[in-house]
């Protein structure tokens, strides 16, 4: 064997994936950026000079501020909504026999098995104004007119809440699995009530899992295309939405490229900060 | 004011899981002060009915007393125990100074008062200097010492101990114990211990508990259970232990007991017939030049610093000898020996090899 500065295993080994990365991530990656300093011109196309122009578009047209807020708005409801629900269950799910968790685990999961558009579309199907719950309700007096529910922020947070929720409980699950069962016991040796052992033992070991389940879940809501296409339509845009339709619709790519671009910034910040977050206080305790 | 023999009792306590009946009506009443153990293989029951008494696991049958009040239908937190566990189940994202004072903020104890008590719990464990320490920080032995504070800084009635020292080598285990055994001394906390091993229970106790397939064997003190063992898997459970067949049989009057032919003693206070033989290891005789006892060939001989382990065979089977290392001449591998005993060394019972 030489004497290598550095062992080579691990470079050689990774190394038929660099091109996968460089080709299909990096690259695109920084196409997109490029072209987000191109102009369009709605004779011409595409013209490649670089001009500031679709970034000083953005932030002067209050249409897109508030698109771009609306996403977030949703993105942290959604993660809101999914931590209100989901770090319940997940510590329930962990609590019961191992045959009603197995069931209970599969119907959490279940979700992820069902394509996003017919999930979807599923929801548009029971909740839209000619829906089986609004019908039904309209039929038993209990409302005059149909609840809006198809293209209202609701909707779209409704829906996403139920997409992503397998997410968090999965997050928060896989942290509880982690914890010693018998800590609970030591806590209540020492004469703490039930409700105490949970916000005082369990809720802090977890809190990393229910952090890394929430940055999870805030970026995929975030960046959801699907459902918020389906349930939002073209009435309520989304950062994502607005993207497909300057590149496919308008075919003002440019523009969608700085869409896509602020899009991923705004995330990147976000779940490294909160990552940074996550690190400083838990991993020195608890990793 | 109840008896102070009888300062833990359980009556008739049983848990069944399903068809297996894990605890099978046990009776003890445990004395104040008293260090007691449950020793048992694994399995036995033993952990089952620490967390029975700890609250965790609810009895099908029987009743727990502490001090005369009825504690079995108790919820754990208001059991007033304090528990040792076999991981130690700190809380993770507690230094050591705040686990200790988990339990006494949980009973609203003043803020001062909390402090000096955490204080002189951890100098009693010797972690004073680790007071701000986090568990993952911590060895076996000091996340050991914290737990044990924990569970002694809220005075507890009775300290369950389940298998504290099982995770610890083999040196930290026989430092803790003394440890351990001084700091009972020192507090006088009614201790129940549950382990498997039993050289710590011999190590610790006042009275041990012999436990198989959910129920008692034997109840003393560790030297008597050891010289008197009640049945033979008392005998081997607690130490070495050899056991021969022979036959009693009747000769000048006296009741003479034979094994592989040889006259091992003249007088035993057994019934003619086919009988079983124990002997422990350390109280056999190996002798070069002996012309009476059991005739054998050493197979092996392996030296312990102390003393040596020997492996002789007999007619009567394989027989393990401890021979302390006195400074006499011992005999090699190979050697053709005599092994021979007082007869206030063995215990025989009846029945053969069936």
């Amino acid at each position: 064997m030489k004497n290598w500065p550095v062992v080579p295993t691990p470079y050689l080994l990774t190394a038929p994936a660099l091109p996968v990365f460089v080709c299909f991530l990096l690259i695109p990656l920084a196409a997109t950026v490029l072209l987000s300093f191109y102009s369009w011109d709605q004779y011409k196309g595409i013209v490649e000079t670089i001009t500031a122009k679709n970034w000083i578009e953005i932030a002067s047209d209050g249409y897109f501020a508030e698109i771009l807020w609306r996403t977030l708005r949703i993105a942290g409801a959604v993660t809101l909504l999914c931590l209100l629900f989901g770090v319940p269950e997940a510590y329930i799910l962990s609590k019961m026999r191992p045959l009603w968790r197995g069931i209970f685990l599969l119907v959490v999961l279940g979700p992820l098995l069902i394509s996003v558009v017919a999930r979807t579309l599923g929801w548009a199907l029971l909740l839209g104004s000619t829906g089986i719950l609004n019908q039904a309700m309209v039929r038993w007096g209990l409302i005059n007119t149909p609840l809006p529910f198809m293209f209202t922020e609701l909707g779209v947070i409704v829906a996403l809440t139920h997409v992503l929720m397998p997410y968090m409980i999965l997050s928060v699950w896989a942290s509880l699995q982690r914890l010693d069962p018998q800590v609970e016991n030591a806590a209540l040796s020492l004469g703490a009530a039930p409700a105490t052992v949970l916000a005082r033992v369990v809720l802090p070991q977890i809190v990393p899992g229910i952090l890394s389940g929430a940055v999870v879940v805030f970026a995929m809501a975030a960046s959801a295309f699907a459902t918020p296409a389906i349930i939002g339509g073209r009435r309520l845009k989304v950062a994502s939405t607005l993207a497909y339709d300057e590149f496919l619709n308008t075919l003002n790519w440019p523009l969608g490229a700085t869409v896509a671009v602020i899009l991923l910034v705004t995330l990147l910040v976000i779940i490294l900060t909160a990552n940074r977050v996550i690190e400083r206080r838990y991993v020195e305790i608890l990793k | 004011m109840e008896n102070n023999k009888s300062f833990l009792v359980l009556e008739g306590l049983t848990k069944r899981y399903g068809t297996q009946t894990v605890v099978d009506s046990l009776d003890l009443k445990i004395a104040k002060g008293e260090f007691i153990t449950l020793l048992g293989p694994s399995g036995c029951g033993k952990t089952t009915t620490l967390q029975m008494i700890a609250g965790f696991v609810e009895p099908c049958a029987g009743k727990i007393f502490l001090a005369g009040a009825n504690l079995t239908d108790v919820k754990p937190n208001r059991r007033e125990l304090g528990i040792v566990f076999q991981s130690y189940a700190l809380f993770p994202h507690f230094t050591a100074a705040e686990n200790v004072a988990f339990g006494l903020q949980m009973r609203g104890v003043p803020k001062d008062e909390c402090a000096r008590r955490v204080a002189e719990m951890l100098k009693l464990v010797g972690l004073s200097g680790l007071a701000d320490r986090y568990p993952r920080r911590m060895s076996g032995g000091q996340q050991q010492r914290v737990a044990l504070a924990r569970a002694l800084v809220i005075k507890p009635a009775v300290l369950l101990l389940d298998e504290p020292l099982s995770n610890l080598d083999a040196k930290l285990r026989e430092e803790m114990q003394i440890e351990l055994r001084s700091i009972q001394r020192t507090l006088g906390t009614t201790t129940l211990l549950v382990t498997h091993d039993q050289s710590e229970a011999m190590a610790l106790s006042s009275r041990i508990v012999l436990m198989s397939e959910g129920r008692i064997e034997q109840v003393g003190q560790p030297e008597d259970v050891y010289a008197r063992p009640a049945s033979p898997f008392v005998a081997s459970f607690l130490g070495k232990t050899n056991i021969f067949f022979g036959q009693v049989v009747e000769r000048g009057g006296d009741h003479a007991l034979l094994v592989d032919g040889e006259l091992l003693s003249m007088a035993v206070a057994a019934p003619v017939g086919q009988v079983t033989v124990q002997v422990r290891p350390e109280r056999i005789r190996i002798s070069l030049d002996g012309s009476a006892g059991l005739k054998g060939s050493v197979s092996s001989r392996v030296f312990q610093g102390a003393s040596w382990l020997y492996q002789v065979e007999t007619a009567a089977g394989a027989a393990v000898v401890i021979a302390s290392n006195d400074g006499s001449v011992m005999a090699p591998e190979g050697a053709q020996v005599r092994l021979s005993w007082r007869p206030a060394d063995m215990i025989i019972s009846n029945g053969d090899r069936t």
